[in-house]
């Protein structure tokens, strides 16, 4: 395989292990958790590192998502005391620990092939030089393989517990009376989440592992209301941002881990203005159509309290409606117009009369 | 039905609140529909619904809060807007953080800040007016406490204290009878009257049917729609009851143009 | 030896004391209402997202002067704020998603922008990154100057509005009916938390700055119940952390400043957690020990009760062996007892035999009329 190919692949790879337990994160309120983990794993990645002075050992994947599990831990231990607010423990804990993986590199590691920028930003580009070796025979880039694995195991484990999670993140009460330990839902979540942070950020650097955590899914939310429906395009989304982020920093000659997130950015964006139904263009129409289908529905209501009655001929005369309506004469010949175009009612030499679907109309709208 | 509901309605510019069309939706779904309201001035009403009738928006949009799809509110023949000054609100209680750093005294000096205005900092007066609010609601000797220290009851008499600090002609509270002890319960509804015999107008979402005759005179039975309002003694029956509570049975009493009803009064 | 003299004629390390000193009052002051408001992690977004308008910034005007980076990063923050509020005011989208996605996407932007900036001949854009992490040593004493006159315009605008900003973070709705613009309020507290993070950035970097917001005012909230006290130590908490975090790695090698800094600021935050008076755990756990102490000794006390009343004289001694089969924990009983001795309500009658006294007999029929009346 080219390099060029196989950075695509890794970026795929980690963006749909990532999506997937980023939806969790995302449904139930806890997507700052991954920029806190993805940022005190390095405190875990320092330790281990300077334990077995290696960044691809499996041990220090496991000893690094430790670190997640302790930084969860420790903000809820801190946010049990009820001295402090949620979100004020995992701001105050992440911080810690980053400090002490910062401190720890500039005093014991100077020399060693690790720096802090690596960990937070990610070099894509160098992705493909680190191979995996099997009997000198070439197996390919070790990220896709390390990321490969981690995906296998996201699936794995949502497809397993797949009606626990959804309860959990939709009702935690129900869930935990039916018998779901929150706790153990919650800490497997959070080690799924450790684990693929710490496995991605190698290749890809923790920030890109936020955006790919929590971009996708909050895009996902916006367009369906199911789980499975919800994976599967935060999935679809995190491949096509990773493709066409690649490309984007192949032509501008930039990070490629940046330009990645920047896409995700930019079809969130995309996104948020036009969604179909959650879109701001969506809910600005439909505050729009609201508007006028009240109005119609007010005359339509007019109509029929008066029709066949003698009053009839003045209450709903086209030019007089405006009066008894109270509304202003132009607000009342647009409602009209609208009423004449939607064939709710028609007109009667100069009298509005209902028609069969405005009928409806006003009923639905006297009974509901 | 409807014609009792019309006879009771006072003029526009002499009701203290007036509303009228208002419709209020969040995302697609309609919240209110349509409500038609005119509470005359020194009346007691209670706003009586099952949950989800719409209680506390229609609270919230009579005090701006919400955004009406459509509609208009009037506060003594003005816009709202314009009558701020006259109007106290009472949230729910749960809707702030008690553990916030702050005392009892703080609170309902908050209900002067309207008057103030802005940068202006509170005083001895707002001081002075904060006490006379406190003792009303016999919170007097916990002007120092922290907020968080009290019990449920105790809060909510802070809020009505901060209500009343803001002396207002229009009273507007969300479930203040919600989850508090006999002694509070009883220090609001004695509040509610000498409210009324001030002359003062005061509107509650109420949730506890029983006591509607007892506390209130004036009611208003709401389900999305409107279902009736008036009198307790005439509207506060069985039917209307069952209109708003039992499902989606609710009729739209006929609906008159408003402009006739000014010219009928 | 000797910090004291140090400050006076280490005219660096004291540029950069002052200039912590500062970053420290400003974002512990402003951090106060952002905690208050459940808003911690607002820091966390803005201070990430100041980092393409740093590169932008340079971008578009080739300079690499600290007050253009910052009116850069200043803008691209307050950007990402409106954004926020954007998303969550408009869709279902929560505040915690709407975050971490502004932080990621702004920050990854960033970095597309700076990798675009190094191509050009003229860049050398090692300036830039000590925004990454902060470079104290890099502050001037212009730049000193330019945080303290922006940090005095924030302390002015706090004091104006302090009235308005105590009503947005304890009841917004009820500002709001009040007739104050409470977005106007909002936008006025979320600039000055922009400026306040903006300025920090060279000093402690994106990445930790949220530090600097979140622990001084968690910190201060455990010694008091009253907003303005709690703003001041906020304050003087980040001051403190920022001069003892910056001498610190000053005098020992290898040390970077804000790590330092934020190892200091949290070290605070443990020691408020622990021992500030009412909330702090220690003293909630001995005033539990103490309740559960009284609780067994009263206890004790009722047992003797009960056993003296098979006796016509109510001071009939008993074995403390046969109020250990009362009880499963003997040392407990003996603790009581000592308890209970010392304040006279028993006494001992030797062999191992205690007898209540008259006190006793009277707190024992006192403790049942209440137990009672709680049935």
């Amino acid at each position: 395989m080219q390099p060029q190919v196989e950075i695509q692949l890794i970026a795929a790879v980690v963006a749909v292990a990532c999506a997937l337990p980023g939806v969790f994160l995302v449904l139930r309120r806890m997507a700052m958790m991954s920029d806190a983990i993805s940022h005190a794993i390095l405190f875990g990645i320092v330790v281990a590192f300077l334990v077995v002075e290696s960044l691809g050992s499996p041990f220090l994947v496991f000893g690094a998502a430790l670190t997640g599990v302790l930084t969860v831990s420790m903000v809820e231990g801190l946010f049990k005391t009820r001295l402090v607010k949620e979100d004020a423990a995992i701001g105050l804990v992440f911080p810690v620990l980053f400090s002490i993986g910062v401190i720890l590199i500039s005093r014991f590691a100077g020399n060693v092939h690790l720096d802090i920028d690596a960990v937070l930003l990610g070099e894509l580009a160098f992705a493909p030089f680190d191979r995996l070796m099997f009997n000198n025979h070439d197996l390919g880039p070790k990220a896709l393989w390390v990321m490969g694995g981690i995906l296998l195991l996201n699936i794995i484990l949502i497809v397993l517990f797949f009606k626990e999670l959804k309860l959990a993140s939709f009702d935690e009460g129900l869930a935990s009376a039916l018998g779901f330990s929150p706790a153990l839902i919650h800490y497997g979540l959070m080690s799924q989440v450790s684990l693929t942070a710490v496995g991605a950020f190698d290749a890809v650097g923790s920030i890109l592992v936020v955006a790919l955590m929590i971009g996708p899914p909050t895009s996902a939310y916006l367009l369906t209301d199911r789980l499975s429906r919800m994976l599967s395009i935060s999935a679809a989304i995190g491949v096509i941002s990773a493709v066409s982020g690649y490309w984007l920093a192949h032509w501008w000659d930039v990070n490629i881990a940046g330009s990645i997130a920047t896409m995700i950015g930019l079809i969130f964006f995309l996104i948020y203005l036009f969604a179909p139904r959650r879109g701001v263009v969506a809910l600005l129409r439909r505050r729009n159509y609201q508007r006028w289908h009240f109005a119609e529905s007010m005359l339509a209501v007019h109509l029929l309290t008066h029709l066949g009655q003698p009053e009839e001929a003045r209450e709903c005369h086209r030019d007089e409606v405006h009066k008894h309506l109270n509304w202003q004469e132009n607000h009342a010949k647009r409602v009209v117009r609208r009423a004449l175009q939607d064939g709710y009612v028609h007109l009667d030499k100069d009298i509005l009369r209902l028609t069969a679907i405005g009928k409806k109309l006003a009923g639905k709208a006297v009974v509901e | 039905m409807n014609g009792l509901n019309e006879k009771h309605k006072p003029p526009r510019d002499q009701a203290a609140i007036w509303v009228e069309d208002l419709t209020v939706a969040y995302q697609d779904k309609p919240v209110l529909w349509d409500v038609d309201l005119a509470i005359p001035k020194g009346v007691l009403m209670a706003i009586v619904g099952p949950n989800g009738a719409g209680k506390t928006t229609m609270i919230k949009a009579m005090l701006g809060l919400v955004d009406p799809v459509a509609g208009r509110v009037e506060v003594f023949g003005k816009p709202f807007r314009e009558q701020r000054r006259l109007l106290g609100y009472v949230p729910q209680r749960t809707s702030v953080d008690w553990d916030f750093p702050t005392n009892v005294l703080d609170v309902v000096m908050m209900g002067r800040y309207g008057t103030l205005g802005w940068f202006r900092r509170p005083g001895k007066a707002e001081r002075e007016k904060a006490m006379h609010a406190l003792e009303k609601v016999a919170m007097d000797p916990y002007a120092d406490r922290q907020i968080s220290q009290l019990s449920g009851g105790q809060q909510q008499r802070v809020f009505l204290a901060r209500a009343l600090a803001q002396e207002a002609e229009v009273y507007l509270m969300d479930e203040p009878f919600q989850g508090v002890d006999a002694t509070t319960e009883r220090a609001i509804v004695d509040l509610l009257r000498e409210l009324r015999k001030q002359g003062r107008t005061v509107v509650v979402v109420h949730h506890d049917l029983q006591t509607v005759p007892d506390y209130f005179d004036w009611v208003f039975l709401l389900n999305v729609r409107r279902i009736a309002c008036g009198p307790v003694e005439t509207f506060f029956t069985e039917e209307n009851l069952r209109l708003a509570y039992g499902g989606r049975v609710a009729i739209l009493g006929e609906r008159k143009p408003i402009a006739d009803d000014a010219k009928s009064l | 030896m000797n910090i004291l003299t140090d400050i006076n004629f280490d005219y660096t390390l004291r540029i950069v004391a002052l200039g912590s000193a500062i970053l420290g009052a400003l974002s512990g002051a402003l951090g106060a209402f952002a905690v208050l408001r459940k808003q911690s992690l607002i820091g966390d977004t803005i201070s990430h997202a100041a980092l393409p308008g740093i590169a932008v910034a340079f971008f578009f005007t080739g300079n690499k002067t600290t007050t253009i980076l910052l009116i850069g990063a200043a803008l691209s923050g307050w950007l990402a704020t409106l954004f926020i509020l954007g998303i969550v005011k408009a869709t279902r989208i929560k505040l915690d998603s709407a975050l971490g996605l502004v932080l990621s996407v702004f920050f990854g932007f960033g970095l597309v922008m700076l990798t675009f900036i190094q191509k050009r001949p003229d860049a050398n854009q090692a300036g830039l990154e000590k925004f990454l992490f902060g470079q104290a040593a890099t502050l001037l004493a212009a730049d000193v100057q330019m945080m303290a006159i922006l940090a005095g315009v924030a302390v002015l605008a706090l004091m104006l509005l302090w009235k308005e900003f105590k009503l947005l973070s304890f009841d917004e709705d009820f500002g709001a009916t009040q007739g104050f613009a409470m977005n106007r309020i909002n936008l006025m507290l979320t600039t000055l938390l922009v400026v306040a993070i903006v300025l920090g950035l060279q000093t402690v970097g994106v990445v930790l700055m949220s530090a600097m917001i979140v622990a001084p005012a968690a910190a201060a909230r455990q010694w008091t119940d009253k907003l303005s006290t709690m703003v001041l130590l906020s304050a003087v908490f980040g001051v403190a952390a920022g001069v003892s975090g910056s001498l610190l790695s000053s005098r020992i090698p290898k040390l970077p400043t804000g790590p330092t800094i934020v190892l200091c600021i949290s070290t605070v935050v443990l020691f408020s957690i622990f021992v500030a008076p009412a909330r702090g755990l220690l003293w909630r756990w001995l005033r539990r020990r103490r309740n559960r102490r009284q609780f067994r000794a009263e206890a004790v006390l009722l047992d003797l009760m009960d056993m003296a009343r098979h006796h016509p004289n109510l001071e009939h001694p008993h074995a403390a062996a046969v109020l250990h089969t009362l009880n499963l924990d003997g040392r407990a009983v003996r603790n009581s007892l000592a308890e209970l001795a010392e304040r006279e309500l028993v006494r001992p009658a030797g062999a191992g035999l205690w007898s209540l006294t008259q006190a006793g007999i009277a707190e024992a029929q006192q403790l049942e009329r209440r137990f009672q009346a709680e049935d």
